[in-house]
């Protein structure tokens, strides 16, 4: 193999698997090295900065970064599955920043003192187009943001019910994007791209959702259609307080997180026996594991390997559904068919049916005249890096761009749509990507001492402590997480192996005494003859068989071997470098951020105007940032 | 050296060996030596060797004298018999445990102070003798923790760290050991563990008093230009013999060779040392010729290295003086005290 080279920041930034993972690539070690060490506002900023709604993420997030961890990796785990290989709780960490932070309104950018003329329109007012405006409000573009909806938050506000999201953390993080210097036009659905077009935008971004629900087109679902709803737009009229009730005996069709709320919504507004019916196996079902288990908690039964055949009812009222009994088949492709087990069918009485079966993205608002291109699934064609539609001044982000994905994805999409237009209004070609930031930073301070806390905490992964159920189950607003206290925090984030701050080897000091080998407690470093890769994986200390995590390969050293490092299981704890007496080995902590929209995205843009020196709060001014009291630490047995 | 405990966890591949133990349940204590000490490596490669002979910890007895060398039984099997004894004195110390508990597996760990200066003495009669352990001498030329005096190992001429040269001729005790006449002498670098661990792995199942000669380079004080015990010098100047493969007794030799590459050893037990021959003149059975061997290349300042010697048909001290095949301490009062009867005997044989 070839010497590494950890100069590509792709390299050093695949290491840090959950920032990898993350479509914002936030800096994670980052700040939960910062929780850890109680400095709430800060750890809140590096998340501000680049996922932009960390309250509200810290609760909803679909944490990519999660299933990606190191942590779930290198622990040990016991046949009977009571203990399991876990990884740390960041987007419950990252709640921790959000709950505990000062008034951090200091710490953001003021609105632009001078506009620069050019006008951005933004459909929607959804956590793409919040993103977008965040990146270019302050840089002096006169934002527009057009919603039918009288508050900005988008599905942020509408689909995800309050016991999981409260209002106010919405209020507060759209709040900071509108507050700089963004016009919100509430009640304004846009309802032809056409005319938007017309008003003379010097670019338009599109982050309108995918906001309709699909519908089960089976027998009684006409006859029975007022006790049948739409999974999502059910959930809306819950959130604007327009329903609130439902019958006691509730079926949730579907198995993705839409479901998992409307299940847990009913339960809340008065359906006593609710229970999700799935087509598909537990495992398959595209909810998250958290949130199926959170379901569960609530004496939510999931019903798997049930087709929906047919509403029941009577003369127009509902009594049931009926249901196919299947099992899954999957091809060597993996394609997966549903086989009828010919056993009789099921059938389920109920009053209420709550349909989340899917959603899809609906432009009847968007003129197919006007040169926007769509794919035969109706998706607008748009570059998946530039965001860019066919018109090139028409930008496409989050659920609009390419179907139902995430909050965490949405504000990826802004941040590039962001870029796309700050370099197209600056003349700059934006198929040309402006390159992460990054440093690399040794840790080291003595002999034995780093910059980073290094033991490996042996802990187990913490649960986050519930309310009461009983409490929980009584109204709808009611948060039903109350999320980790700084004692709980502090040890969760104990968890973090820093996997940021790399073992970075120099191989011209290296003297082969094989100290780092043999202390490694991974055995993820060899000195070996140099090979292929597929060769060398399997003839290290310890085989290399996670293909997808590179090998650290050095020059050839002074026997003529190289050295090689599995980055897989690597624990960061450093020993490595502390064992090695001649300093080859070094930590360092790889800083990676990505480059926004601003002077740093173009290639000759303007200078950067000079950063305003954080000013404090004038005691005048009445906090309107949320803040939580910090309690006593109470145990509590939800974390025994 | 380090405040950290090395982290628990372990590479998910992390295979157990027939005893139902991982490497990492061979380990001891965090090492306190330097950064970068050759000895942590030799502890490194009895961890591996022990793990790989499919040992049970609890049936070996480690033991040694004073030195950095002397240190190491803290840093590796956790779980064993340790015992760290008098200044030089731990060939007593072993050879009187030994005697007393013949069912354990011996290990005496020392260093070349230990060894060739106070502890010289003892070193040549527990060799004489015959007792049935791995002696281990880590030499790293220096004494380590009086800041880097030369140790009687010290090559002639060899610099120190300030550049004063060795005038003193210098104890091989590789050499020392051949015509102790101990049954298996090997000799060996720290920073070469495909050629240490099976190394180590024969020297556990020869039945006889077994010696390994460890050139460990101390970072500290004996790792500069000049020093004939350095890792640049070692590496430069190896003269390996042999490389050799060790098959338990239980085990099937499955590996694949060309003709007349190979010599087999079989020992008494069963094991069987195969060895692959570096250089065609020499013959590991002939104590004559290795010691010659070892005295030619040295006098060029080379580090003959490999299995120097071995004699497959090794005694020991227990079948010297025909003692009980048990531990002592298993033996009931009859066997103790065989009665009246019997001591009439014994006292008219002396008659």
């Amino acid at each position: 193999m070839n010497p590494t080279d950890i100069s590509a920041p792709d390299y050093f930034h695949k290491v840090v698997d959950c920032q990898w993972a993350c479509p914002a690539h936030t800096p994670v070690p980052e700040y939960i090295r910062l929780i850890a060490a109680g400095r709430y506002s800060e750890a809140y900023m590096v998340n501000w900065v680049s996922n932009v709604f960390p309250g509200i993420l810290g609760r909803t997030c679909d944490r990519p970064c999660e299933p990606a961890c190191r942590r779930g990796r290198v622990e040990d785990e016991t046949p009977d599955g009571r203990e399991r290989k876990e990884p740390v709780a960041i987007c419950r960490l990252k709640r921790v920043a959000a709950d505990y932070k000062q008034d951090i309104r200091h710490l953001l950018p003021q609105p632009a003192a001078q506009k620069n003329g050019r006008r951005i329109a933004c459909v929607g007012a959804g956590p793409a187009s919040l993103t977008v405006a965040r990146d270019l409000a302050p840089l002096g573009y006169e934002v527009v943001i057009y919603d039918g909806d009288a508050r900005a938050g988008g599905m942020m506000r509408t689909q995800i019910p309050k016991f999981r999201l409260p209002e106010e953390v919405i209020d507060e993080e759209t709040g900071y994007v509108l507050d700089l210097g963004v016009e919100f036009r509430s009640g304004a659905y846009i309802a032809s791209l056409k005319d938007l077009l017309g008003e003379g935008y010097d670019a338009i971004f599109v982050g309108s959702g995918a906001p309709r629900g699909h519908d089960l087109d089976i027998p009684g679902r006409k006859e029975a259609a007022k006790s049948i709803h739409l999974g999502i737009d059910w959930l809306a009229s819950v959130a604007f307080g327009h329903t609130t009730s439902i019958g006691k005996r509730v079926i949730v069709l579907g198995g993705g997180n839409t479901a998992m709320d409307c299940c847990r919504s009913s339960r809340r507004l008065g359906g006593e026996d609710v229970k999700v019916i799935v087509r598909s196996g537990f495992e398959q079902m595209k909810a998250s594991p958290w949130e199926k288990e959170d379901a569960m908690h609530e004496g939510i039964p999931i019903l798997n390997n049930l087709v929906p055949k047919a509403f029941t009812h009577i003369g127009g009222r509902l009594t049931g559904a009926t249901f196919e009994k299947v099992r899954a088949v999957f091809d060597e492709q993996g394609r997966r068919s549903l086989i009828p087990t010919g056993e009789p069918d099921a059938h389920f009485d109920c009053d209420e049916v709550l349909v989340a079966v899917g959603q899809d993205n609906a432009f009847p608002w968007i003129e197919r005249d006007i040169g926007i291109e769509f794919d035969k699934w109706g998706l607008p064609k748009v570059d998946a890096e530039t965001m860019q539609s066919t018109v090139p001044n028409v930008f496409f982000g989050g659920d609009a761009a390419f179907g139902p994905k995430n909050i965490i994805w949405a504000v990826a999409h802004g941040h590039q749509a962001a870029v796309s237009i700050d370099r197209m209004l600056n003349g700059e070609e934006i198929a040309d990507r402006p390159a992460p930031r990054t440093t690399l930073v040794s840790q080291k301070m003595g002999i034995h001492q780093w910059i980073y806390d290094n033991t490996v905490s042996p802990d187990r992964r913490l649960r986050v402590p519930l309310r009461d159920i009983n409490v929980a189950l009584k109204n709808i607003k009611i948060e039903v997480e109350l999320g980790f206290d700084p004692q709980l925090a502090f040890q969760e984030a104990q968890r973090c192996l820093n996997c940021d701050v790399q073992t970075v080897f120099a191989p011209k000091l290296c003297i082969e005494c094989d100290a780092c080998m043999d202390i490694c407690p991974m055995d993820c470093i060899s000195f070996t003859i140099n090979g292929d890769e597929a060769d060398l994986r399997h003839r290290l200390s310890a085989p290399a068989l996670d293909a997808s995590q590179d090998l650290y390969v050095s020059d050839a050293l002074k026997t003529g071997r190289i050295m090689v490092k599995d980055e897989d299981v690597c624990l960061h704890c450093g020993l490595c470098a502390e064992r090695c007496p001649t300093g080859a080995w070094d930590m360092q902590k790889f800083l990676l951020e990505m480059t926004h929209a601003g002077p740093g995205c173009r290639n000759a843009g303007a200078p950067p105007p000079l950063p305003e020196p954080p000013q404090p709060p004038s005691p005048e001014q009445k906090p309107r940032a949320r803040q939580k009291q910090k309690p006593a630490p109470a145990p509590d047995p939800q974390n025994a | 050296m380090t405040y950290l405990a090395k982290p628990r966890l372990h590479h998910p591949t992390l295979a157990k060996n027939r005893v139902g133990y991982t490497r990492r349940d061979y380990e001891g204590k965090i090492s306190t030596l330097c950064a970068g000490c050759g000895h942590d490596s030799i502890s490194a490669a009895i961890i591996q060797a022990c793990w790989e002979l499919d040992i049970e910890p609890h049936r070996v007895a480690k033991l040694s004298g004073i030195g950095c060398s002397s240190k190491t039984p803290d840093y590796f099997l956790g779980n064993s018999h340790g015992f760290n004894t008098v200044h030089g004195r731990m060939p007593s110390v072993l050879t009187g445990a030994n005697l007393a508990n013949r069912e354990l597996i011996y290990l005496g760990v020392s260093g070349d102070g230990d060894s060739a200066s106070i502890g010289l003495g003892q070193f040549a009669h527990v060799l004489r003798r015959g007792v049935n352990m791995t002696y281990i001498v880590e030499n790293n030329g220096v004494y380590g923790l009086t800041k880097g005096q030369f140790s009687a190992t010290a090559d002639k001429g060899s610099k120190s760290k300030r550049g004063r040269a060795n005038t003193d001729a210098p104890i091989d005790l590789a050499s020392l050991a051949l015509v102790m006449g101990a049954t298996f002498v090997g000799r060996s670098f720290s920073g070469d563990k495909a050629q240490l661990v099976p190394l180590i792995r024969a020297a556990i199942a020869h039945p006889g008093a077994a010696v390994i000669d460890v050139v460990s380079p101390c970072i500290a004080f004996n790792n500069h230009s000049g020093s004939t015990k350095s890792y640049d010098y070692v590496r430069e100047h190896n003269e390996a013999v042999n490389r050799l493969d060790f098959f338990p007794q239980r085990e099937e030799i499955t590996a694949e060779y060309g003709e007349g590459e190979v010599t087999d050893v079989r020992q008494h037990d069963g094991s069987v040392i195969r060895l692959r021959k570096l250089h065609a003149d020499y013959d590991p059975t002939s104590r004559v010729s290795a010691m010659a061997y070892i005295q030619e290349h040295a006098a060029r300042g080379e580090v003959v290295t490999g299995l120097l010697y071995v004699d497959n048909e090794a005694a020991d001290l227990h079948k010297q003086l025909n003692t009980i095949d048990r531990a002592l301490n298993t033996l009931g009062a009859a066997e103790l005290c065989p009665g009246a009867a019997a001591l009439e005997k014994i006292n008219a044989s002396l008659r």
